[in-house]
């Protein structure tokens, strides 16, 4: 499907795509273009990728119209590549000490040593961020049922759970209530902001987990 | 610059807290804008003052707040029509203030409006996070709301006194009346419920916060054409969200970057102003604008 323009407002533009891949490719795209000075167009004040839309804001909506629609090629070069030319490798350290790995287990039907190697064993991307700073929205490999919510969810998520819903999979960076599906805990801080850097994870970044204290069957 | 020279905090409104125009480029990491409400009204008041427009100030919830100068000051109040003394004598709202040292500023309730920005001379200092001093109340970013007992100490020395803006006060009767731009999810909901939403009046609801303005319909929600679930998506200020209760908010400065229920339509900058101000039983009405709406970046209102 070709993107899909919508104004918001006066000054930014939402790019509607066909999935979370090429919302992904549009997002590193355009900051590649930006990055590169690649076009004469003031840069978007933000830029906000998410499951299948990309938000440009604070932006001459019709002129940035313009400039997606003469890049459509190299977004879809971008989605097709095996090589994305923008993200880093992070490789996050984690124990698989989540209280909820049972209930994945039954979800994915298999037992909860299965869910650790299928963990351990898959790529991710991260797709977007969103619902606290740093934490960010993980999209894998993995092809297995979508994980539910908690019915109830925790009045407080220890800083640092690595967790499932839906098709994702996030850390949770600080402590805070939440809903998702605890399968582990990594030491790592996710969100720093005496950082230039704050967000350990970023869109576009690829990150695989190394278990720690955990034999993997 | 002396190291005394600020205000220091007697009595604190229910909520006090430090803004300058926000913190921008991170939304793609999850981090909210924040900023003052009315970025118009706390860049008068710094101009007032003669600082940059983008120096920290304070912003008020409602009034009722006490300093004590330390060292000589000086300060500008705007936004909602406070009224302010120094040690007993009525001051002009609007209007760069010299207090002398040692001297009680307080800043009475407002009969009308709900925030008000003060900027002080130098700016307030607070440590810059992420490129501001905002308080974020969404994600807790920035620093912690003002108390009692607190000093706000000057940022810089004070500049020479800005050169006279005029500052208009707002004359307002009946509903507020807000201009938007219908999209980018206009289509989600019912055409009835698109009509009532340009024609009924809305009333702001006592959950309303930097968030957003929550609001409650006169003739019920605004009912969705489906209620599949919209994946989430980016946000602006001054979204107008029909979450699934089908009662519309607007989003304000410290609104999430992403969400998951239909924006119906976004309000012009302009009008975030007004946004800004609407107490818990204040009568609002949207109003469609498709044609070019002059929105000069942080200039008063005329």
């Amino acid at each position: 499907m070709r993107a899909l323009y919508r104004r918001v407002g006066a000054e930014a533009l939402l790019v509607e795509v066909a999935d979370t891949a090429t919302a992904q490719a549009t997002y590193r795209v355009v900051r590649r273009l930006v990055a590169d000075a690649a076009v004469t167009i003031d840069p978007p004040r933000d830029l906000v990728p998410a499951a299948r839309t990309v938000l440009l804001d604070g932006v001459d909506i019709d002129g940035w119209r313009k400039v997606l629609d003469a890049h459509a090629g190299a977004i879809e070069a971008e989605r097709a590549s095996s090589s994305p030319s923008t993200g880093r490798d992070v490789i996050l350290p984690i124990r698989y000490d989540g209280g909820d790995l049972p209930f994945v287990a039954s979800t994915w039907g298999c037992t909860p040593d299965d869910v650790v190697r299928l963990h351990a064993g898959a790529r991710y991307r991260v797709a977007f961020c969103g619902f606290a700073p740093g934490f960010a929205y993980c999209t894998s490999d993995l092809d297995v049922p979508p994980t539910p919510r908690r019915t109830e969810p925790r009045t407080s998520v220890p800083a640092g759970s690595v967790a499932l819903a839906g098709e994702y999979c996030g850390i949770y960076p600080r402590a805070m209530p939440g809903g998702w599906q605890i399968v582990g805990t990594t030491p790592v801080a996710m969100f720093d902001v005496t950082q230039a850097q704050p967000a350990l994870l970023q869109p576009g970044d690829r990150v695989r987990f190394d278990p720690i204290g955990h034999r993997i069957p | 610059m002396t190291a005394a020279q600020g205000l220091r905090v007697v009595q604190a409104p229910p909520q006090l807290l430090v803004q300058d125009l926000g913190r921008y480029g991170w939304a793609h990491l999850g981090v909210p804008p924040s900023g003052a409400l009315d970025p118009a009204s706390l860049a008068l008041a710094n101009r007032l003052v003669g600082n940059p427009e983008g120096a920290a100030g304070l912003e008020i919830l409602r009034g009722g707040c006490v300093f004590a100068a330390q060292g000589s000051v000086r300060i500008a109040l705007t936004g909602a029509q406070l009224p302010v003394r120094v040690d007993g004598r009525p001051r002009a709202w609007g209007a760069a203030i010299s207090v002398g040292a040692g001297q009680r500023i307080e800043i009475g309730v407002a009969s009308a409006g709900l925030r008000a920005w003060v900027a002080v001379a130098g700016g307030i200092e607070a440590p810059v996070v992420l490129g501001s001093r905002s308080t974020d109340t969404l994600t807790g970013l920035g620093p912690p709301a003002v108390r009692a007992g607190d000093l706000l100490a000057c940022a810089g020395s004070p500049p020479p006194p800005g050169d006279g803006d005029a500052t208009p006060p707002r004359q307002a009767t009946g509903p507020v009346v807000v201009r938007v731009r219908m999209g980018p999810r206009a289509d989600e909901i019912t055409p009835d419920a698109l009509r009532r939403f340009l024609a009924e009046e809305f009333v702001a609801t006592e959950s309303s916060n930097r968030v957003g303005v929550r609001l409650r319909g006169a003739s019920g929600g605004l009912e969705r054409r489906s209620t599949d679930e919209l994946a989430s998506e980016g946000i602006v200020t001054g979204a107008v969200q029909v979450p699934s209760g089908g009662e519309p908010l607007i989003f304000l400065a410290d609104h999430p970057v992403t969400g998951g229920y239909p924006v119906i339509a976004v309000v012009d900058r302009g009008d975030l102003s007004r946004c800004a101000q609407l107490r818990p039983g204040d009568h609002v009405r949207f109003t469609e604008t498709r044609g070019q709406v002059p929105t000069p970046p942080a200039a008063p209102a005329p």
